[in-house]
């Protein structure tokens, strides 16, 4: 499909940046993807001797002192200087002058699952220890939720509809959706997609009691989703940023692009006590029907893959109903990252938007064998070549988000 | 299709003084202000000793012993409201299709109180530099995520549609209530339950508006600290509180003969791109937000019969939205009655914006003006109708909300009353 058969406002993601455990920059991150290098090991950020778990995908050698002015680095969290870096990455890969746009007619949403979590932890110490005078001025504008919106704002100088999204995991998807929407508005090109960096020891203590980190201490076991061993997730820090932009605007300054966004639904499960089953099929066939699309024409299907028997099963059971069983090849390329929140929606739309310009599915890393009753075609061991054109990104926020949402190639 | 537009058919509220839509609507008609030496921790070392501190008792709202141990503050605010609006509106949710109900909940610091209490437990009060979790609750995460607060107002409502978590700092409750909104115009849900809702009266997020002077330091008289408009005014008193809607697609709402408070009739947000907490005095992107926001609602500046202002009551705020108002609405800056209730109720960061929503829906209910309570000295510098101390009728056919917040966001929505 070209380019100028797409709707005036159809939203295209014309840059993109990666910050992830896997690598820092697209080319980095789909060499480390396909030899299926995971980056999953034991915590260095801070000592997790202590701890039942003590696996991370850390973003290790992430510098942010080689990309920004101190001033803001000492500003903002580890979450914001991932966000910053990304999507200094994503506008030079758009090749795309900001600067030339009515300011209003360009914007910022991001997610985040959890805010500047390590930056809250140090003061709260400081607070805790030495006194509310002690506490960092910088400290209401690098904890809470908006800190990367508001910064990029600021350093781009793009004043239209900002926004910041929390919907856990689903977050990442969810924004870059609503970018895709704020396009009908007037505006034209939106910095967009998701980080999460909570993976200081309160971060990471935070996620311990609710029993879905695994416990496996061996880093090729650890996260193994749809496995017969899963045993749950290990957690992950960075995300991607992505500009979204109006074809129009696009074709007008003739960039290339990576792909258009077709369509997006999100539901939400009934309450765990309810008796009734998830509504992630119900996500994806409203994805599919907002896209215009029928389940067949589908390449491949980038998955939530938590690592959680019983979540690995509901997907299971998501896809074989919406697709048949086997039907779609699943990628669950988070395995070699570990989960990252808000920042896993937007780094697998950037892996699929690879996947779908160089015809190639990515694998799992580790050798995982599928549970047998999950039905589903696991692309596992080595990279896939198949033609790649449409794909389904799923992902799924704790407590009940689903979220699905469909690209495809220029 | 044709357009679809957005009523508002339930409102539910906790704020400080007042449990209930009913006896909030009362207190901010009676100009009664609700802010006091805080009473929720020892405030000595702090620089603003008080708040707008929420009088809230969760069992006698009905929160069920297991919902009060697993919420947080905030989550347990906005299932309180949530249960209410719905009971308002007169719907009957297990008649209505799960899937076309929609969720979107805003705040500003989610669930951080409850973060910071067992922050002190795992830290040992911050003598751990890596933190234990033994004591620690077995929901933890739900704290971490702020979208625990969309989770259980979802699951208080049944709604198995969109769930949205809004965060844009202290604009969160307008554009949540507006990002709602466009759920239902989109076609993406039929009801929406629409809020915010934030509990930030626990140290750190003192220390927090401590460390940059944005709160009062007027401790030797709470009552009258939050004084937006007025010469004497020194930063907002911190609040806390809850506000959420009922949107209805109005064809819906009409069709079974609900009562509407108001459509809501536009929306729009800006960036200033400038600070993240710093103001500029020309409010140029927060006239920009009101600009769109009355041109998404098709309505001229002249037919606003009120304005709910940011109207914080820090120096630079009252200067910068005066300036927007008159930059956007020209000579119906002059004219238009002006009030900020956070002289009354603090300033809840996120939740603020939806309460003041609900107010604004009230006003043209009951077509009465809530007034700004503590504004005796006025201020040469600003010069529009800003309704000191006591309430005004008022016939209110069309009110403005607006809202400025860290991160340099500008956020204005359009309630109208809907004619028979």
């Amino acid at each position: 499909m070209s380019a100028t058969a797409l709707r005036e406002d159809q939203a295209v993601i014309t840059g993109v940046g990666v910050i992830a455990p896997t690598g820092f920059g697209l080319g980095p991150h789909w060499e480390a993807t396909l030899a299926g290098r995971s980056a999953i090991r034991r915590i260095t950020r801070f000592d997790p001797s202590v701890y039942s778990c003590q696996l991370a995908g850390e973003a290790a050698g992430f510098s942010v002192e080689e990309h920004l002015p101190t001033r803001l680095v000492t500003q903002t969290d580890r979450m914001t200087h991932m966000a910053l870096v990304a999507a200094d990455l994503a506008i030079a890969d758009a090749g795309i002058d900001l600067s030339g746009l009515d300011e209003f007619e360009a914007a910022v949403i991001t997610a985040n699952s959890s805010g500047g979590f390590e930056f809250g932890q140090d003061e709260l110490q400081r607070l805790w220890t030495r006194g509310p005078r002690s506490v960092s001025a910088y400290l209401s504008i690098a904890w809470f939720y908006a800190a990367s919106t508001g910064q990029l704002s600021i350093r781009h100088g793009l004043r239209g509809p900002c926004g910041v999204v929390a919907t856990d995991q689903a977050g990442g998807l969810d924004a870059v959706a609503a970018a895709g929407r704020v396009l009908a508005d007037g505006v034209r090109a939106v910095i967009t997609g998701g980080t999460d960096a909570s993976l200081c020891s309160w971060g990471f203590v935070t996620q311990i009691p609710g029993g879905r980190l695994s416990r496996v201490a061996d880093p090729d076991r650890a996260y193994l989703p749809f496995d017969e061993q899963a045993s749950g997730y290990v957690p992950g820090e960075g995300g991607a940023i992505l500009i979204v932009e109006r074809a129009d605007h696009a074709a007008d300054r003739q960039a290339a692009g990576y792909g258009v966004i077709l369509g997006h639904a999100a539901t939400f499960d009934p309450p765990p006590w309810s008796g009734h089953g998830p509504r992630l099929a119900d996500a994806i066939r409203l994805a599919l029907r907002d896209a215009g699309l029928e389940p067949g024409e589908v390449d491949a299907v980038f998955a939530d893959a938590a690592g959680i028997p019983e979540a690995d099963e509901i997907e299971a059971a998501a896809l074989r109903e919406v697709f048949g069983a086997g039907q779609v090849p699943v990628c669950a390329p988070k395995a070699m990252t570990g989960r990252l929140y808000a920042g896993a929606g937007a780094l697998d739309i950037a892996t699929a938007l690879l996947a779908i310009a160089n015809d190639t599915l990515p694998p799992t890393g580790a050798a995982i064998r599928p549970r047998a009753d999950h039905q589903i075609d696991l692309v596992t061991g080595a990279p896939r070549r198949a033609p790649v054109g449409t794909v389904l990104v799923v992902a799924r926020g704790h407590g009940g988000f689903n979220s699905a949402l469909l690209l495809r190639g220029m | 299709m044709s357009q679809r537009r957005v009523a508002i058919t339930g409102i539910g509220l906790v704020v400080p003084g007042a449990v209930g839509r009913e006896a909030a609507w009362e207190m901010l008609i009676a100009g009664r202000s609700a802010t006091r030496a805080t009473s929720f921790f020892d405030a000595a070392p702090f620089r603003s000793r008080m708040a707008a501190e929420c009088d809230f008792d969760p069992a006698a709202a009905g929160l069920s012993p297991q919902e009060q141990r697993r919420m947080d503050r905030a989550a347990q605010f906005a299932v309180v409201c949530a249960r209410e609006a719905v009971a308002d509106s007169g719907l009957d949710l297990t008649a209505t299709d799960p899937t076309r109900t929609g969720v979107s909940i805003g705040s500003a610091v989610g669930c951080t109180t409850s973060l910071e209490r067992e922050y002190v437990v795992v830290s040992d009060a911050g003598r751990l530099d890596v933190v234990d979790p033994a004591y620690a609750v077995p929901n933890l995460y739900d704290f971490l995520v702020p979208s625990s607060l969309a989770v259980e107002t979802a699951w208080a409502t049944g709604a198995q549609g969109p769930v949205a978590m809004v965060s844009t700092g202290c604009t969160s409750g307008i554009d949540a209530v507006g990002q709602g909104s466009q759920l239902i115009t989109s076609g993406r849900a039929d009801v929406v339950i629409a809020g915010a809702t934030d509990a930030p009266i626990s140290p750190v997020t003192v220390a927090c508006f401590d460390a940059i002077h944005a709160t009062s330091p007027s401790n030797d008289d709470p009552e009258h600290a939050s004084r937006p408009f007025d010469l004497n005014r020194d930063g907002f008193v911190l609040g806390e509180g809850a506000a959420v809607l009922v949107l209805e697609e109005l064809g819906r709402a009409r069709a079974r003969g609900a009562h509407v408070y108001a459509e809501f009739a536009g929306y729009a947000s800006r960036a200033n791109a400038t600070h993240m907490t710093g103001l500029r005095p020309d409010g140029r992107e927060m006239a920009e937000a009101i600009r769109n926001s009355l041109r998404a609602a098709g309505l001229p500046a002249q037919r606003i019969d009120y304005i709910n202002a940011h109207g914080s009551g820090t120096r630079q705020n009252d200067v910068h939205e005066t300036a927007a108002f008159k930059d956007s609405l020209g000579q119906r800056a002059y004219e238009v009655p002006i009030s900020s209730i956070k002289s009354m109720v603090g300033h809840s960061l996120g939740a603020i914006g939806s309460i003041e929503i609900a107010a604004c829906a009230l006003a043209i209910e009951w077509s009465t003006v809530p007034p700004t309570a503590n504004l005796t000295t006025p201020d040469p510098q600003l010069d529009l109708d800003y309704v000191p101390v006591h309430a005004r009728k008022a016939d209110v056919a069309a009110a403005l909300c607006v809202g400025s917040g860290f991160g340099g966001f500008q956020s204005s929505a359009v309630l109208t009353r809907l004619e028979p």
